[in-house]
């Protein structure tokens, strides 16, 4: 009865475990990529790695680099970073050049220190790791690392993004956010920002909600009426992000939602149609830039994904992601990480949409266009079936972002 | 030398410890795997932190569903000391910071024990629950002690080793993590035989005769509850030696579920009930999550089956077998064991590719992996798969019925011939 | 004034909502001594029963529909899983109803998918009922108000009027004494469970287009509904109406009362800096933990009157 299943449990482990530890020939360019696939936040590693498994079949479709193809390898990380770091050394294990992780500042400071200390220990296996997603200013400033490349705008410039899309004609603004690390330094970069940009703007609430854990977001929307807020300024994520704005549209709250993540799997859905032309969200690619631009090749690209998949293709920006490691691993000559990490730094790509982008070579941060799209009827591709779709209502350029930071970067010996 | 007769299982085992990473040594690179060997560690930390659960829940009686709080603040302690001591202010050698967090983990289990072993049975558990909850909300927030969302990260390479080790390689840690498992282990298997454990067990057994007996119940909760905070403490420093970093997962609500299931499954109570219990979770957390994302759906189909069929865990099907073993008539079992397998392996194999299709179709598929065995493809829309496994699943669970019929009457008749040579205790 | 008000109805509603939830569960863990942990998953499954029910019926059948499909699962579990493993003990039937939530949960998101399924509130009621102070009151809430309303009438009366609800009653608290007066115990249980089941699919069908409906949602609600069941107390409905209440007023007016512990010791003269110890802990406002106190209030609750606040067992 029982020894049925313990063995067909241990022999699949077994087998993992054997995979884990087999040094197989490089005939890809192997990148591991590590997000929770399992869990409660599953539906973030899961549309991340559908999305990417598109990009890199066109990648490896237009020739790879160096005559070799991408490989994607995921591993679930169930939200812990002990899981993210297994995954880590699964894939020095296995010799692969590259670390791909997305959600979750605290597994990314994980994975960060721990490249940096096995790159150290391990001259001659070393490992690059490409943060899409995690956006803590602090990864690039305090804990900036040689090893680490991030594609995605951090809080600041993100917050930057928001504070200039703010029209004219909004003076009171209130800030919720979550109280952890992520919440914390989104609240304070836009408080910065809005002091240095739009100084007549007021700041009449502030708010730190546990993360998570209000389901009834009824007595917030109260206050911020009560405040005579204009426009809700927020970074919350998943549900805290979900039902906020319900509450809003429920209680028809005169405001304007301008979010991080709305746009993310699951957001469009449900806000609904209570959120037409409410909701406003800063995002890295918008599936309605490439015809309001008139950008045909772009726009086949991600078209052709949304008849494959019947899904958005909200992180079609990943594809820049992928055209940086290819130019940097041709430039380099080899799949050998610290001449591809050399390589990469200091690279400008005009990306798909036609925009200039660069990898800062002081952080290893990436600067590149960003658009605010808002949620309303009447565009060319809604999102998640609802009707309504993301219309971009202001595009930020890659200069107009180039923050300073404090980063202190060690350098290894130059190969 | 008699010491080593009469101990030689453990040194045994401690032998075969050592020598498994080396089954997956790369020779070419002369490296070891650092997969096998974080997840061996990984094994080690989980075990001793079962065991010090199993003090509570095996030997107490006390079920809590916060028992990764006293593990988490322990990593926590322990990861605290260890940049004191980088920056100067202390000193401690290496080998010691797992003694640091169990200190940590003693001193927040008499604190918080004491408002948690006020009541016990069902409110106790529900004041741990409670408690759960607050110190991993706590944990996010509050940013001087746990480092808010980032956690605290240590070097571990400290330089201040008593045997001058430097461990910057997985293997040392590894080397480490298997001594102190041992050094618990061995204590915690002590403790069950002192005073404190004997009337722990009392008061799990029979509450009010050990209230007559003159023992304060309320005393002996703290007293445990305080010894295991102790023994997880010691399980979250090595974890911070592992992974060098501490996050607000350590307190978190899953930790806890993740003893309360792998003492469980081994069989609570007993000594190496936990310890087979830990490595089947960690094994199915961190190795079958690897082959498939319905992992969490296997793990409730496991402790269901557990629950319904064999609720002394996975020792105690094994010692079941104890009586027959005495009476010299174990080899009478074989046969119908082997008549009993194919039909299980066929009822198994065909839930598992049933899940797996069903899993495949919803949410695979997108992810854009192709649904292989042995590297065939297999066509998921076609109904062939489907057929195929739903008749596994249903012949083979008939056939089994069958088959655990006529086991089950091997088995009595055993079990009857075993009390009849007085072989049963 | 304002701010008062309103937060009062959003505080009632959610508290109700809390109870339609946790009513069930009372019944459930009074009786059978059961601490369900799949309690929340037959919650989510209403919603989501409810929501394809509506794509093909309508909301209104699925109001009806629904929650008699939960209930039946619930009598399914209990006839054929909890009945089993109930001689081993109290654990055993909290591990197997963990082991079932790890199922639903993974079988909701391979038949729904990962991702919020659009399930909104039916257009008959979605308007404004009335404005209190420039604030909109949807109907939908006043909907949810009155069918959590006529839940706790319908439980009350088939409690105390009825003669299997006196019995349900009488083995609420002494299960031993009415099973040796002749009832047929294994029965009741089986109906309370599939009744206590049926309830929480009704509150997903309620609550689950109030809030956002997807596989993480058992998850979410969980623990609080235990809060509130322990709160009231065990064997006393009442109680669980009224711990309810208090939770939802509780966690609806801590977000409106900007005050800190530091502002409290201020009050005393005492001024708290950046370098007084436990600075960090003293300088937390009312709204940041609000969602927490519940957990708080637990933990005392718990520690020094076991009861609850109406039980009639000690816990």
């Amino acid at each position: 009865m029982l020894q049925g299943k313990w063995l067909t449990a241990f022999s699949g482990i077994a087998l993992a475990i054997a995979c884990g530890g087999h040094a197989w020939a490089q005939a890809t360019i192997k990148v591991a990529y590590t997000d929770p696939l399992s869990g409660p936040f599953a539906q973030v590693g899961d549309a991340n790695l559908k999305q990417m498994q598109y990009i890199i079949d066109y990648i490896n479709a237009k020739g790879g680099a160096l005559g070799k193809k991408f490989e994607l390898v995921p591993f679930d990380n169930k939200s812990q970073p002990s899981d993210a770091l297994i995954a880590l050394k699964s894939a020095t294990d296995q010799n692969m050049p590259f670390i791909m992780q997305c959600s979750g500042s605290n597994i990314a400071a994980a994975l960060i220190d721990a490249t940096n200390k096995h790159n150290e220990r391990n001259p001659d296996n070393r490992i690059i790791y490409l943060n899409c997603g995690a956006v803590a200013t602090e990864l690039t400033n305090e804990q900036c690392s040689f090893w680490h490349f991030r594609f995605d705008l951090h809080v600041g410039m993100k917050a930057e993004v928001m504070v200039r899309a703010l029209p004219k004609e909004v003076t009171k603004v209130y800030l919720i956010n979550q109280d952890y690390l992520f919440g914390q330094s989104v609240q304070r970069e836009v408080k910065t920002y809005l002091a240095k940009l739009r100084p007549d703007v007021q700041v009449v609430g502030d708010e730190l909600i546990p993360l998570g854990k209000v389901k009834d977001f009824s007595p917030y929307v109260t206050k911020i009426k009560a405040a005579g807020a204009q426009a809700l300024l927020t970074g919350n994520w998943g549900p805290d992000m979900n039902l906020l704005i319900k509450a809003g549209v429920d209680a028809g709250a005169d405001l304007r939602y301008y979010t991080f993540y709305a746009h993310l799997a699951g957001g469009p859905t449900a806000i609904g149609v209570g959120g037409d032309n409410r909701v406003m969200a800063v995002m890295a690619f918008g599936e309605n830039v490439a015809p309001e631009i008139g950008n045909k090749e772009a726009e086949a690209f991600t078209q052709a994904f949304r008849e494959k998949n019947k899904f958005d293709f909200s992180a079609a920006g990943f594809r820049t992601i992928f055209e940086y490691l290819q130019a940097a691993v041709n430039k380099a000559g080899s799949v050998d990480p610290t001449k591809i990490a050399f390589a990469m730094e200091d690279l400008t790509i005009k990306d798909f949409l036609g925009f200039d982008t660069r990898m800062r070579k002081d952080d290893h941060q990436m600067i590149s266009e960003y658009f605010v799209g808002t949620f309303k009827k009447g565009v060319k591709y809604d999102a998640e079936g609802t009707g309504l779709g993301w219309a971009t209502s202001a595009t930020i350029q890659a200069k107009d972002v180039d923050q300073p930071n404090t980063c202190k970067m060690k350098r290894p010996g130059a190969v | 030398m008699s010491m080593l007769r009469r101990h030689w299982p453990w040194l045994l085992v401690l032998v075969i410890l050592l020598a498994f990473p080396f089954l997956f040594y790369d020779w070419s690179k002369a490296r070891h795997s650092g997969f096998v060997l974080t997840l061996m560690s990984e094994i080690g930390v989980m075990a001793i932190f079962a065991l010090s659960y199993n003090m509570l829940m095996g030997q107490a009686g006390l079920l809590s569903f916060g028992h990764a709080v006293l593990f988490g603040m322990g990593a926590y302690c322990a990861a605290h000391v260890v940049n004191l001591v980088k920056s100067g202010t202390l000193w401690l050698p290496t080998e010691l910071v797992p003694l640091a967090g169990g200190l940590g983990g003693l001193f927040f289990g008499y604190v918080f024990g004491w408002l948690v072993t006020k009541q016990r049975a069902t409110a106790f558990a529900m004041i741990t629950m409670g408690l759960g909850e607050l110190v991993s909300a706590a944990a996010l927030m509050f940013m001087g002690f746990f480092g808010g969302e980032g956690g605290i990260n240590i070097d571990r390479v400290m330089d201040t080793s008593l045997l001058g080790v430097k461990y910057t390689s997985p293997w040392q840690v590894y080397c480490l993590v298997l001594v102190w498992a041992f050094i618990a282990a061995a204590l915690m298997r002590l403790q069950t035989q002192t005073p404190l454990g004997s009337i722990a067990n009392a008061t799990r057994d029979n509450f009010e005769r050990a209230q007559f007996v003159g023992y304060d119940p309320r005393m002996v909760r703290l007293m445990q509850f305080a010894l295991s905070g102790f023994f997880a403490g010691i399980g979250g420093g090595l974890y911070v030696l592992i992974y060098e970093i501490v996050t607000f997962d350590t307190v978190s609500a899953g930790k806890s579920a993740n003893a309360l299931l792998a003492v469980y499954i081994g069989g609570a109570g007993g000594f190496f009930g936990p310890i087979l219990g830990t490595i089947v979770v960690v094994l199915l957390q961190s190795g079958v999550s690897l082959l498939s994302n319905a992992w969490l759906l296997y793990v409730g189909v496991l402790f269901i089956v557990m629950v319904m069929y064999a609720p002394g865990g996975l020792i105690g099907l094994i010692f079941m077998h104890m009586p027959i073993w005495r009476a010299g008539r174990l080899r009478e079992l074989l046969l119908p064991y082997a008549r009993a397998f194919p039909p299980a392996l066929l009822v198994m194999l065909g839930f598992v590719l049933m899940v797996e299709l069903a899993s495949f179709t919803t949410i695979g598929a997108a992810q854009g992996k192709k649904f292989s065995i042995g590297g065939n493809i297999i066509d998921t829309t076609a109904p062939l798969p489907w057929v195929v496994a739903t008749a596994a699943l249903v012949l083979g669970a008939l056939w089994l019925r069958r088959e655990a019929h006529g086991f089950r009457e091997r088995w009595d008749e055993l079990i009857e011939g075993a009390r009849q040579q007085g072989a049963m205790s | 004034m304002e701010v008062f008000v309103v937060s009062l109805l959003n505080g009632l509603v959610y508290g109700m909502l809390l109870f339609m939830l946790a009513s069930g569960l009372t019944l459930i863990l009074s009786m059978m001594g059961v601490l369900n942990f799949a309690h929340a998953s037959a919650y989510m499954l209403g919603a989501y029963f409810a929501y394809t029910i509506s794509l093909y019926i309508g909301f209104w059948p699925a109001l009806i529909v629904a929650p008699l499909l939960c209930g039946l699962i619930g009598a399914g579990i209990e006839m054929w899983g909890l009945r089993q493993v109930h001689r081993n003990g109290h654990i055993a039937e909290l591990l197997f109803t963990f082991g079932l939530a790890l199922i639903i949960e993974k079988v909701v998101q391979m038949t729904w998918g990962l991702l919020p399924v659009p399930y909104r509130v039916p257009e008959l009621l979605d308007f404004p009922l009335f404005k209190v102070y420039g604030t909109q009151f949807p109907a939908y809430r006043a909907f949810m108000l009155a069918i959590s309303g006529l839940m706790f009438g319908a439980i009350w009366l088939g409690l105390t009027r009825t003669r299997v609800g006196l019995v349900i009653q009488a083995a609420l608290t002494h299960p031993d004494m009415a099973s040796a007066l002749g009832h047929n115990v294994p029965r009741i249980f089986t109906l309370v469970f599939a009744a206590g089941t049926a309830l929480a699919g009704l509150a997903g069908v309620i609550g689950g287009n109030y809030q956002v409906t997807e596989p993480a949602m058992a998850f979410t609600m969980g623990p609080i509904v235990f809060v509130v069941v322990v709160f009231g107390g065990l064997g006393s409905l009442t109680g669980c109406f009224i711990a309810s209440i208090l939770m939802g007023l509780i966690q609806t007016f801590a977000v409106v009362f900007d005050v800190s512990l530091a502002d409290l010791l201020a009050r005393f003269g005492f001024t708290v800096t950046s370098s007084t110890p436990f600075a960090e802990i003293l300088n937390v406002t009312l709204p940041r933990v609000g969602a927490l106190l519940p957990f708080l209030m637990l933990v005392l609750i718990l520690v020094f009157r076991p009861r609850g606040l109406m039980g009639t067992r000690d816990t």
